[in-house]
């Protein structure tokens, strides 16, 4: 028997008067899967993250999560997601442990201090968890919203862009922390990525979209060998600039 | 599930208790415009109580007048400017995709304007006793009826300030100031609402405040308590707190809708 999906959308819109940001969407993404949502900028990345997450309301379709309807049972959801975005920020005037605090007694973490510890540990930003979060540098910031997102040990986890703003080994670390939470937690990870190398390290599903519409699906080998390229930024490229599988650039 | 937290309401009422602790000025910015209003309006009963048979009778009638008036204002004023802090900070959309609902949110608001409105306004109310022997609680009993129903007014006025701000974005956030000094003329802080004009009074009476003011006059000056003010404060309270809430969650509905949740910020 097959496990349903954890993530599934049926014919998802949304429409702003007559702009389509998200144009009949169906995905299926499995338990435990890590699944990158690509596209240039406006495809509707993050429009169908904020869907997912009970912040937008769609024009039309159907979101199932942890087989719940979304909108309608968001609440059943929340408290078992998270998400980390450089869209969203934390009160710049707390510090990091206040800021972590308050989102732990949030999700009704348990043994606060411990989990805190872990994360600080982890993340390594336990160095600063008495700074003001504004005061922090953006790698900093990145890191600091990655643990809050993984408080609650999420069994989906959001994220949008998350190494952005994080230089080259703090972001490799990063890629390890999500790689090791999500195989000794199981959890299933989305996320919307610019960086096409990440995307190849962490991802086994890749969803491409364009002008709000998925245009390719697949594992990302598999996406490489049907568009015949060396590697997911070349693919990234094509499938941007509407070039389909199989044809060749002059 | 479905039930309202207490342990999430008091998360969110943590956040914004380390905001407050975080800032000594924000602390002293709570005391400082209600003692301020307070050492003016002593002076100005201490110069009017030799030519004034009304002052001469009650002078606790200013200083009560402005001491409540505060109550109405900070209470109003606690509750936008910390949901404002939340735009300011982006935080909002974070909130929202937690496990914290929108009416927790609002109930934490309300906690939090509480805290703040006790710190600022009682500051200036104890040393109304020291600057000029005038001891607000000598309204005995009454007082705790004004000032819920102070504070129930403040909170409607916040929450629909707020949700104007997030309908139409921090270009708005100077209704939050400018908001409540509309109705101070109607509100009869001063003077009986009998002194404004006929046309005018009737609107007048729409104002739950209006009845804590006239309830506080007929305390001091003729030592009668207006049970009747009160219940008609109380049910319009009771009608525009509503308003306020409902209007409050339907903005967010229609953020949701609008997309405007991601955007929120400075």
């Amino acid at each position: 028997m097959t496990e349903s999906p954890v993530i599934q959308t049926e014919n998802l819109n949304k429409h702003y008067g007559p702009v389509r940001a998200v144009d009949g969407i169906s995905i299926s993404i499995a338990r435990s899967a890590t699944c990158a949502l690509l596209g240039g900028n406006g495809a509707g990345k993050t429009t169908t993250i904020a869907m997912l997450l009970g912040l937008l309301l769609p024009t039309s379709g159907r979101i199932q999560i942890l087989g719940e309807e979304v909108p309608r049972q968001i609440r059943r959801v929340l408290p078992r997601m998270n998400f980390s975005s450089p869209y969203v920020d934390l009160p710049q005037r707390l510090t990091v442990a206040e800021n972590l605090t308050v989102y732990a007694r949030l999700y009704g973490v348990r043994r606060v201090r411990e989990r805190l510890a872990i994360l600080g540990r982890d993340l390594d930003i336990d160095a600063f968890f008495l700074r003001p979060y504004g005061s922090l540098s953006a790698g900093q910031k990145t890191r600091v919203a990655l643990a809050k997102a993984l408080l609650n040990e999420p069994e989906i986890l959001l994220l949008d862009e998350p190494t952005a703003s994080l230089d080259p080994d703090t972001a490799d670390r990063m890629r390890g922390i999500l790689t090791d939470y999500q195989r000794h937690s199981g959890a299933t990870l989305l996320l919307a990525s610019h960086n096409m190398s990440e995307v190849e390290r962490l991802c086994d599903q890749v969803i491409m979209l364009r002008a709000g519409q998925i245009v390719a699906t697949g594992a990302p080998r598999e996406l490489i060998h049907r568009y015949g390229r060396k590697d997911m930024e070349e693919v990234f490229l094509d499938i941007a600039r509407g070039i389909q599988s199989g044809e060749v650039l002059e | 599930m479905n039930a309202i937290s207490l342990h999430r309401i008091g998360a969110l009422a943590l956040r914004y208790l380390y905001l407050l602790r975080s800032s000594r000025v924000r602390i002293i910015e709570l005391a400082y415009w209600p003692t301020v209003q307070m050492i003016l309006w002593g002076f100005i009963t201490q110069y009017l109580s030799g030519h004034s048979d009304v002052l001469n009778q009650a002078a606790g009638l200013l200083l009560s007048g402005v001491l409540l008036w505060d109550v109405l204002f900070r209470s109003q004023l606690g509750l936008s400017v910390v949901f404002f802090e939340e735009l300011h900070a982006r935080n909002l959309a974070q909130l929202l995709i937690s496990p914290l609902r929108p009416i927790e949110l609002i109930v934490a608001l309300v906690s939090i304007s509480l805290v703040r409105t006790l710190l600022g306004v009682g500051i200036a109310v104890l040393l109304a006793v020291p600057f000029y022997g005038f001891n607000l609680f000598s309204l005995g009993l009454p007082l705790a009826g004004f000032f819920v129903n102070l504070l129930m007014m403040g909170w409607a006025i916040g929450l629909l300030v707020s949700a104007l701000v997030l309908r139409y974005g921090m270009g708005a956030e100077s209704i939050a100031w400018a908001a409540i000094f509309a109705l101070a003329p109607l509100c009869g802080i001063y003077y009986p609402i009998a002194t404004l004009p006929g046309w005018l009074q009737p609107l007048s009476w729409l104002l739950p405040a209006s009845y804590v003011f006239e309830g506080m006059r007929a305390v001091l000056l003729d030592h009668v308590f207006r049970l009747d003010y009160l219940i008609y404060a109380l049910l319009l309270n009771s009608v525009y707190l509503g308003l306020g809430i409902s209007i409050f969650l339907a903005t967010i509905h229609n953020a949701r809708e609008r997309g405007s949740l991601l955007q929120s910020g400075e």
